[in-house]
């Protein structure tokens, strides 16, 4: 009886829904899932699991990333603070509460990290990496990158981003940006602009290739705090990016 | 008359707010927006003025005076947006009242003369950049309520770039030789065998929504062809932009004659809907604007655009013919079409009701010229996030995927699959898409 009753739905269910379809198409209608992650299919033609694998590969690894920092720059995109085309059209119309929320998908994305990319260095220029990386350079007023991306440069929450698992040419490009301080319009005190510019491109291209060099584990985690003198120092990025 | 009637219902709706609008709202009789003692405290006078600035926000909100009073990422009302037209570009005015560098000492007669007669504090014509052309048909009452609230805004000093215009445009007595030809001022005369439902989208769509600024074909000098409601209102291609903005006049275009009037109602307000979805500039419509009215007047809106005529002359069917090389063209558009667009088109290009849009015998892809297919494949996007549809489903941008070859084959497919027939695209239509201007 039951079976007969199913039987019978299928029939009705078919005859319903396919004169209704537009076009006329013979297919079953598909369910589509209602999750962010397919919501999020034209981030991750980009940013998908393989990094590193888009055409001019520059496309940055986002899954992970501090929630704060992956809104501020969803938001920076939006409104051309940070200015990338592609980015600007896909994000064009989204609220900030829709932004919010693919922040937060991403941030708490777990993907495996990419192998480390073999990047050749010289012993001269990996001790100019690491003392960079590790000590700065006082007389420069250059911090070490681990004072705000963290001890294990896995960025701080929840607004520094990590360093690492990220492509060379990328971290190279982005250095780039911030050294002619065209990443992120009107952002003052702008402080990795002001780290930037004290950098010469030699010291530029180390910290590149070391960084993208080592290898992620995934216990790594984000630092969960700032030091005062940097949060000061960095005030705006700790205040959103956005102007006030 | 039944006209004003519609107004001063609007007017108790608008004074809700707009945030808090609902379909309940409407239903409410009196606003509860002050607390009793407060209101007390207020002269009638001052609750008047507030429910005129309140009503001025709205009417802001259709006339969507923000959207290009706003550079990208500024501050609201500041001015600072780029116009690229042919004409060269246009920087929209900071219209907030500050008496420097915005409108602060301008008064409601300056007011309405820039609207109604487009022309300056200063008397001088103001360039039709500025759709002037329009908002010549917004009463009076309704641009004094504007003027009132954009007065109550905060001034912010924003001092506006000057307009680069292009030679000869920039003669002065060109302009004024263009207004004699193009522009008369005039007003919103209610067709009065029609309902005031049908003369409120009429007014809406002819005077504040200046529909007709975009879904209008333009002669080479920027004059407006036929206006939407007109006898033949075309499409064009909006100016100064890569994307065409179809007639409303047409079933092969945007015309929405055959449709459900819930689902013209539906598009307007979040976006998207079975049939359409919006994307790139009318996107930002409904962002900023459309998906703030109050039902009834997305409604009569509605009404009105499902009432226009069938003028836009059904195009001749242009079937490609069916030689060894297009099929080898088409077949390659196949494969990508497998690869890249049936996941979420599906394999019969019939898409998923409200989140993929349908292809087979969607007029949006098919559509001449397919600038606007090219683009959203090239570009991706997201239909707006609105109130309706807070989380949309997006479209990934091809342009560093898929070689302008690849884009025209793959657009040539699905224009002519699942009984869809339209033109080849070509590979140097995509590249010309590629490239500039937004």
């Amino acid at each position: 009886m039951i079976e007969d009753m199913k039987q019978l739905l299928v029939v009705v269910l078919v005859f319903i829904a396919v004169p209704g379809f537009p076009g006329g198409a013979n297919a079953a209608p598909r369910e589509i899932p209602d999750t962010m992650a397919e919501r999020m299919k034209p981030c991750t033609i980009c940013h998908g699991t393989e990094d590193r694998a888009g055409r001019d590969a520059y496309y940055p690894r986002i899954a992970g990333k501090p929630k704060g920092y992956l809104f501020n720059q969803l938001r920076n995109f939006r409104d051309g603070r940070r200015y990338y085309r592609p980015m600007a059209l896909l994000l064009a119309n989204a609220s900030d509460q829709y932004l919010l929320e693919m922040a937060d998908y991403f941030a708490t994305l777990k993907q495996p990290y990419p192998p480390p990319e073999r990047t050749a260095l010289s012993p001269a220029e990996t001790r100019l990496a690491e003392k960079l990386i590790h000590q700065g350079d006082a007389t420069r007023k250059i911090p070490p990158c681990v004072e705000c991306h963290g001890k294990q440069l896995m960025g701080t929450a929840p607004f520094i981003p990590g360093l690492l698992g990220l492509p060379r040419v990328y971290l190279i490009a982005q250095l780039g940006a911030w050294k002619t301080g065209g990443l992120i319009r009107g952002q003052t005190p702008d402080c990795m602009s002001d780290i930037a510019k004290q950098l010469t491109h030699e010291e530029i291209n180390a910290v590149a290739a070391w960084l993208a060099a080592r290898p992620v584990d995934g216990s790594m985690d984000a630092a969960e705090s700032l030091p005062v003198e940097m949060a000061k120092r960095c005030r705006s990025i700790v205040m959103g990016g956005a102007p006030q | 008359m039944k006209l004003g009637i519609g107004a001063a219902v609007l007017a108790g709706v608008a004074s809700i707010g707009l945030g808090g609008f609902t379909g309940l709202a409407w239903m409410a009789p009196v606003p509860a927006e002050a607390a009793p003692a407060a209101r007390e405290a207020k002269t009638g006078k001052a609750i008047l003025a507030e429910q005129r600035r309140a009503r001025g926000a709205y009417l802001a909100r259709a006339a969507n005076c923000m959207g290009c009073h706003t550079a990208q990422g500024g501050r609201a009302y500041a001015g600072g947006r780029s116009l690229s037209t042919p004409f060269g570009t246009f920087i929209t005015p900071n219209i907030t009242p500050d008496k420097a560098t915005g409108i602060g000492q301008w008064n409601e007669d300056d007011f309405w003369r820039a609207m109604h007669e487009g022309k300056s504090r200063d008397g001088r014509p103001l360039y039709p950049a500025f759709p002037y052309t329009e908002y010549t048909k917004v009463t009076r009452e309704d641009a004094d309520a504007i003027f009132a609230h954009l007065q109550a805004l905060a001034p912010v000093s924003q001092k506006t770039s000057p307009s680069r215009i292009n030679f000869p445009y920039d003669f002065q007595p060109l302009l004024s030789l263009w207004r004699m030809v193009y522009f008369k001022p005039g007003t919103f005369q209610p067709e009065p065998d029609k309902s005031a439902e049908w003369n409120r989208g009429a007014y809406l769509v002819q005077g504040l929504g200046h529909c007709s600024a975009c879904h209008a074909e333009r002669d080479p000098l920027g004059g407006i062809r036929a206006t939407v409601g007109g006898e033949a209102a075309g499409g064009g291609q909006i100016m100064g932009t890569n994307w065409y903005a179809p007639s409303l006049n047409g079933r092969h275009e945007a015309g929405t004659a055959a449709w459900p009037l819930e689902e013209i109602i539906q598009l307007l307000t979040t976006g998207v809907s079975q049939r359409a979805t919006t994307s790139g500039p009318m996107a930002e419509v409904v962002s900023q604007s459309l998906q703030h009215l109050t039902k009834a007047d997305a409604r009569a809106m509605a009404v009105y655009l499902k009432s226009l005529p069938e003028s836009k002359p059904t195009p001749p069917v242009s079937t490609p013919a069916r030689t060894e090389q297009a099929e080898a063209w088409l077949q390659q558009g196949a494969r990508i079409y497998k690869k890249q667009c049936e996941d979420c088109h599906g394999a019969s290009g019939e898409g998923a009701s409200g989140i993929y849009p349908a292809f087979a015998g969607n007029r949006a892809v098919t559509m001449n010229p397919p600038i606007n297919a090219i683009r959203s494949v090239l570009n991706g996007g997201y239909p707006p996030s609105t109130t309706g549809n807070p989380r949309p489903y997006g479209m990934p941008p091809y342009a560093q995927v898929l070689s302008d070859a690849e884009v025209a084959q793959v657009l040539s497919y699905i224009r002519n699959a699942w009984g869809n027939r339209a033109s080849m695209v070509t590979t140097p239509q995509v590249d010309k898409s590629r490239i500039g201007i937004h």
